[in-house]
């Protein structure tokens, strides 16, 4: 039959697609998808750092959630203290084991030292990884799924729609985030679920915009006009072709965003319209330690630095994300 | 012949731009049979593609149909009347857009695209992709999908159909993903595929490769085929009949072999004198002088004369319909040529138009384009 003729020449004059070269076919196929994605963010020695401190922090987020939701401080309590309420009030800010200020020697009970109420630091530090993360994962992922539909939807529509949505946003943009988050929870309550919906409302329009400028060229694609040819519901081009296709600086400046959300709720605490106390959040603690800044400055130290290295974290994450996702700096 | 397939009448598409109107089709009239191909032949900004998504109701703002008829199987894909203040609106049985979604795209009018490296989504499986539209065409299940859609690359002829079927489109050549294309407009087993030039990005020999299967798989389906294309070879090589567009007319409509041995329109002519014919020796190939001038502003009488070489005064001022020009009991043979005797339009008696040959040249150089 011609049919076969046919394809024993095209097979030879295919270089390297069939399968059978075992090797060859392996790399192609590990050239797509996440894990090759992966791959390549582990061959980059600072994005590896940031993928350790991420899941560091994730992983010492979940314990704490864990014990906080489910067990009630029950694994802190047996190992080490309970962060919220230490029972153990007199050693009020103890400076770190090895150290010593007004209030005294520090000990090796409380390694990083004691709050202003004579709570562990270190527990306090730890248990606020559970707030920052949420914080920063739930935020993110509500501007994420916002601003990716409304960009997607506006791109590939165009017209008044496009005009409508756009101009929405670019309105909520128009209004500095920490007014439109203090406003918002001024509405609607001081509760850290208010300020993550907030930080994520603000959110919304840079992933917007950032999808739309790619749906726009990708809506010109031919497999997008093959799909619509063929009677695929404007829905499914939108959820299964256009935007997996605009996702890749999505996936950056998301890894981004968390780092960002993460700072400005930690700001928000600090202005003290975030966590509520005795909840142990690092920017609330930062708050309070403001006013034993002399005395005790150990105190207002480690909030930060924890702060700090997940910020960081995140950051150098999204820039290795962003080197492996480029296929023109792939090799 | 029985009732045709796909009729098309009188169709008017046209591009509302910030310049003007570019009247990219402008009163197109065909038909289409069962189980036959029929070639839509013409330069480029001839309007074919627009023509060809007209078909589908695919036409993007700021282009809209205008005017005319399409009929498929007796049902109305567009129709326009007139209602009492004399304004057009959409006739009542002309199918609703969600109709034409459901209805009539993939499912009985299938396109195989111009570029195979364009048409795939690149980040699915291309096994994926024509599971999907199987899926979404033919009411199956997610698995009698799947082995529907390996039997249609194996039937295409992509080797190991079942490994293939979870690679991804950069994992294959131009010449095999124009086989997926294939695949997937065939999957569906659709009444009528249009073909819009899908061996154009392709080298010649996988060309002739497709173009074979093609013939093959059409024998076997029974599938009409409209098939777009610039290439007078692939047009000797698989099509019965033929229609020729210039500047968004159809000015000759023939047969295969009529067309080729029986030329009407010297813009036809012209076309066959540009390129190498087997059939024929000759010392040097003739190009058509000029370019296609815009569709926006289209030549007053016939489209053609600023380029024709057998243009008379009298070309420019009357603009000729398509005549069947075929003597009795032969097929129908139109042309839009106004040096035959059927149009009466004193031609003989003109004068030829002087230096126009030369002057078409730059004239239209300076006004390239098209309505693309």
């Amino acid at each position: 039959m011609a049919i076969n003729d046919t394809t024993d020449i095209d097979d030879t004059t295919d270089v390297g697609d069939g399968s059978a070269d075992g090797d060859d076919a392996g790399e192609i196929e590990s050239r797509v998808g996440i894990r090759y994605t992966l791959k390549q963010v582990r061959h980059d020695t600072t994005a590896r750092i940031g993928i350790y401190i991420v899941g560091f922090m994730t992983f010492v987020a979940a314990f704490a959630a864990v014990d906080y939701y489910l067990l009630d401080y029950a694994i802190a309590e047996a190992v080490w203290y309970n962060p919220e309420t230490d029972p153990d009030r007199v050693e009020r800010l103890l400076p770190p084991v090895g150290m010593e200020n007004q209030f005294g020697q520090g000990v090796l009970e409380h390694p990083l030292g004691t709050d202003h109420r004579g709570r562990d630091l270190l527990g306090r530090v730890v248990y606020g990884t559970r707030v920052a993360m949420t914080v920063g994962f739930m935020a993110t992922t509500i501007g994420l799924t916002g601003g990716t539909l409304i960009g997607a939807v506006s791109g590939y529509y165009g017209g008044w729609i496009d005009d409508v949505l756009q101009r929405a946003t670019e309105t909520v943009y128009a209004i500095p985030f920490l007014v439109l988050v203090i406003a918002f929870m001024t509405a609607f309550g001081r509760d850290l679920r208010f300020a993550m919906i907030g930080v994520g409302i603000t959110a919304i329009p840079v992933f917007n915009r950032l999808i739309r400028s790619r749906v726009v060229s990708i809506r010109e694609e031919d497999y997008i006009e093959a799909a619509r040819a063929a009677g695929v519901k404007d829905r499914n081009i939108i959820l299964r072709h256009v935007i997996p296709n605009s996702f890749a600086p999505v996936l950056v400046q998301a890894t981004l965003q968390v780092g960002v959300s993460i700072l400005i709720v930690a700001g928000l605490s600090f202005l003290g319209f975030g966590a509520q106390p005795p909840t142990p959040s690092w920017g609330q603690m930062l708050s309070v330690s403001r006013g034993y800044m002399l005395p005790a400055p150990t105190f207002s130290v480690f909030p930060g630095i924890a702060i700090l290295i997940t910020v960081i974290g995140f950051n150098i994450l999204g820039d290795g994300l962003q080197d492996a996702l480029d296929p023109r700096i792939n090799n | 012949m029985s009732e045709p397939l796909l009729s098309v009448e009188n169709l008017k598409t046209q591009f509302f731009t910030e310049d003007g109107t570019v009247r990219a089709v402008d009163g197109i009239s065909f038909d289409v049979h069962e189980g036959e191909i029929v070639g839509l032949v013409g330069e480029s900004g001839a309007g074919k593609s627009v023509a060809t998504s007209s078909l589908l109701r695919l036409v993007e703002s700021p282009g809209e149909i205008v005017g005319g008829e399409i009929t498929f199987k007796g049902r109305t894909l567009f129709g326009l009347e007139e209602d009492a203040n004399g304004e057009l609106r959409p006739r009542d049985d002309m199918l609703s857009e969600e109709e034409m979604r459901r209805e009539i795209r993939g499912r009985e009018i299938a396109i195989i695209f111009q570029d195979p490296m364009e048409s795939l989504n690149p980040v699915f499986t291309v096994g994926g992709q024509l599971r999907e539209f199987i899926e979404l065409n033919r009411d199956l299940s997610e698995k009698e999908a799947k082995r529907e859609a390996i039997d249609m690359l194996r039937e295409v002829g992509i080797p190991a159909p079942e490994t293939r079927y979870d690679e991804y489109p950069h994992q294959f050549s131009g010449g095999m993903r124009q086989r997926v294309l294939i695949a997937m407009a065939l999957a569906c087993q659709p009444d009528l595929i249009i073909a819009d030039e899908p061996t154009t990005a392709l080298d010649v020999t996988v060309e002739g490769q497709i173009l074979e299967m093609v013939k093959e798989l059409q024998t076997k389906y029974d599938t009409s085929f409209i098939w777009v294309t610039h290439d007078m070879s692939v047009v000797a090589e698989i099509c019965d009949r033929v229609n020729v567009m210039y500047l968004g007319e159809i000015i000759e409509h023939a047969t295969v072999d009529d067309l080729f041995y029986d030329t009407k329109h010297p813009y036809t002519r012209a076309l066959l004198d540009s390129m190498p014919r087997p059939d024929e020796t000759v010392h040097e190939l003739n190009p058509i002088e000029g370019v296609m001038p815009e569709a926006i502003d289209p030549p007053a009488g016939c489209r053609f004369h600023s380029r024709c070489p057998d243009a008379r005064e009298v070309c420019r001022e009357v603009h000729p319909e398509p005549r069947d020009l075929a003597d009795e009991g032969e097929p129908t043979h139109r042309a839009a040529c106004v040096k035959y005797d059927a149009f009466d339009v004193g031609y003989d008696e003109s004068r030829p138009i002087e230096g126009d040959a030369a002057g078409g040249f730059g004239a239209g150089l300076t006004r390239t384009g098209g309505e693309e």
